[in-house]
């Protein structure tokens, strides 16, 4: 029996893993979504095998594509045809499924970007540099400080009636600001609505900063699930800020696309089957004592990096 | 009596030019200090006011390194930034480490002149006349912008392999650094940019200029290699800031700069902040598909610039991605910037191309 063509993409974040497999015309044909637990080589090993059991039968796998802050690694481990940026992957993403979009808003759990389209391209993007503030990160931190799931966080958000004025610019400042306001009465539920307007304030002020903001606007990331965000970013913009579903997909999704314009080969769910392993160690050759990772598939060395020079050059 | 040797931090190549200078001017050892590590940085850091520029960090792990290779003079520029500031400081903070050495700065207050060049090297080696300074400053100027100038070529170009360029380059700096006659130096010149252009280069795919801060312009190490990075994309780099720049085109160009940036910017915001509007505009009108702008994390001149050129970037449609470095070690922020900056202008450039 000829079986039809699948594409699948991997987008390991820091905080959660994400596969999609898409058919010829971009159908999604099977997602999965899980932590990644600082672990990305076995949360890849769970994600494929929940991902074997759910594809279809009369499909198979002809192409991966790999993105996030794992992607090379990963995309060594499952031979990926394409191995890309979250930037362009989200972009590809998201345009595949809102072709009008102008301004996309992604805050995940490390990082936060902004990317403008105009005509169907990116234009423009921004990324937060250095520090990880007003991300998701941030927020679960403080969920936990208030004893609140980080879950219900958005619903108890939006009950609040006078959301309390949080600092925006850093988190560490944010934080003592958010302590201070308790100790002195104010509510939870006012406090948390104050956090989620911060987050939202800290990501115009930074990451948007100077670029023109252009209905439609997509959000998406792990934050995107929060309504108290969504409503914050509604309220300061004053536009109409559209969600998806899966909105947390559309790197995956993103990649996957991509991967169908690279070389085709059959992708095996075996490799759940082999031994990954990485290795770190420091390179002693010269005083810059370069971090070199080695990653190895049934104790061979299969690829290396983190040399500077060939001096550290493992293969 | 000790032997005094002499040393000055890194940047860039120019160390292999400043090192006959010295030598010659002081008839002293001079001594590379060691080669910029992470081990560098780390002393750098430990040593240095925590919000003080990048540059200072890493002047200062130069110094440490040098001063335990057995340097005992050391030298320092300066410029019109807090950069101005830095000689006394680092003077303070390595006496302090309790080091023994003499600290000669070469541009006092923000300014330099060849009086106070010429009382400097006069009171390393009093045997020194005005004529030979004259004659050693030239020299070493001419040797810079020569090697500038085929820096400048290198960059524009992308060798169908890569290591080519980079071993025409090192035998361009031995051949040159101690030649002592000016029409020995234009020959080499000559000879070498022949064989420069006989390196077989491919079509760039893109072009880019790089502007910003002078350090993370001309110090690699500062900015993870960043122009290496940008030519495994087949990127055609411009960039403005060079040694020469700074000693001689800066000081011609100054006026012109100003007047063409009148719509921007009506004063002078600190060091090289004009001249990146300058080139900003520049650029654009030279065809280039996007501008990377490079600075330490707060550097105050080159942050006070980002609002006027995300206008420039809104008003003439030419993109501008902002990088920041700081002491972090992980190169991981910067590639995934950089690929991402580079698709985007890619797809950029096919779309124009399907409008015509």
């Amino acid at each position: 029996m000829k079986k039809n063509k699948a594409y699948l993409g991997i987008d390991i974040g820091s905080i959660s893993t994400k596969g999609v497999i898409i058919d010829e015309k971009n159908n999604i044909l099977a997602s999965e979504y899980i932590w990644t637990k600082a672990d990305p080589i076995n949360t890849v090993k769970k994600l494929l095998k929940t991902l074997k059991n759910k594809i279809p039968k009369e499909y198979n796998v002809v192409a991966v594509g790999t993105t996030g802050s794992a992607r090379k690694l990963i995309g060594i481990m499952t031979r990926a045809s394409i191995i890309k940026n979250e930037i362009t992957a989200h972009a590809i993403g998201t345009l595949s499924k809102y072709k009008d979009v102008k301004t996309i808003f992604e805050i995940g759990g490390q990082d936060s970007k902004i990317i403008l389209i105009e005509n169907g391209i990116v234009t423009d993007y921004a990324m937060n540099t250095i520090c990880a503030a007003g991300t998701g990160s941030f927020l679960s931190s403080q969920a936990k400080r208030l004893g609140v799931d980080v879950k219900d966080f958005g619903k108890i958000a939006i009950n609040s009636k006078n959301p309390t004025k949080i600092a925006a610019r850093c988190t560490v400042f944010a934080e003592s600001d958010l302590v201070h306001k308790a100790q002195i009465g104010h509510k939870k539920e006012d406090i948390i609505a104050g956090l989620c307007e911060s987050v939202v304030n800290n990501y115009l002020n930074n990451v948007a900063k100077g670029k023109k903001i252009k209905p439609p606007i997509v959000f998406q990331g792990g934050v995107s699930k929060n309504i108290g965000v969504v409503k914050a970013f509604e309220k300061i913009t004053k536009e109409k800020i559209i969600t998806d579903k899966n909105g947390h997909l559309m790197g995956a999704l993103g990649v996957a696309i991509l991967s169908k314009k690279e070389k085709e080969e059959l992708f095996d769910f075996d490799i759940l089957n082999l031994n990954f392993e990485t290795k770190g160690y420091e390179c002693k050759k010269c005083p810059n004592h370069c971090e070199i990772i080695a990653i190895k598939k049934d104790k061979q060395i299969i690829d290396a990096w983190g040399n500077r020079c060939e001096k550290g050059a493992l293969i | 009596m000790k032997n005094k040797i002499i040393s000055f931090p890194h940047i860039g190549d120019y160390c292999y030019f400043v090192k006959p200078f010295l030598e010659n001017l002081t008839s002293l050892n001079v001594k590379f200090a060691p080669p910029i590590t992470k081990k560098t940085i780390e002393l750098g850091s430990k040593y240095s006011p925590d919000t003080i520029c990048l540059p200072f960090k890493y002047n200062v792990g130069n110094y440490i390194e040098a001063l335990e290779e057995g340097a005992n003079i050391l030298f320092q520029f300066g410029g019109g930034c807090r950069y101005g500031n830095y000689a006394p400081l680092q003077k303070k903070i390595l006496k302090d480490l309790n080091y023994d050495f003499e600290f000669y700065e070469l541009i006092k207050n923000g300014k330099t002149s060849f009086s106070h060049i010429y009382k400097t090297f006069k009171s390393i080696n009093p045997e020194i006349t005005k004529s030979k300074l004259i004659k050693e400053l030239i020299l070493v100027f001419i040797k810079i912008m020569l090697y500038d100038h085929l820096e400048h070529y290198r960059r524009k170009k992308i060798p169908i392999e890569p290591e080519k360029f980079k071993k025409l380059k090192y035998k361009f700096i031995n051949n040159l650094k101690s030649q002592k006659n000016i029409f020995r130096i234009l020959k080499t010149y000559f000879i070498y940019r022949k064989k420069y252009k006989k390196v077989r280069c491919k079509k760039p795919k893109l072009k880019i200029g790089l502007i910003g801060e002078l350090y993370t312009s001309m110090e690699p190490f500062s900015t993870f290699d960043l122009e290496e990075e940008l030519k495994k994309y087949d990127v055609s780099i411009k960039r403005y800031t060079t040694v020469s720049y700074l000693l001689i085109y800066k000081k011609i160009f100054n006026k012109i700069a100003k007047y063409k940036v009148r719509n921007y910017l009506k004063y002078h915001i600190g060091a090289d902040a004009t001249y990146n509007v300058y080139r900003t505009l520049k650029l654009k009108e030279k065809g280039y598909d996007g501008i990377i702008h490079t600075k330490p994390f707060g550097c105050t001149p080159e942050v006070g610039v980002i609002p006027i050129l995300s206008k420039i970037s809104n008003e003439k449609n030419i993109p501008i991605m902002f990088l920041s470095f700081d002491t972090e070690t992980s190169n991981t922020g910067i590639k995934t910037r950089v690929e991402a900056f580079v698709d985007m202008l890619m797809m950029r450039k096919e779309k124009k191309s399907e409008k015509k």
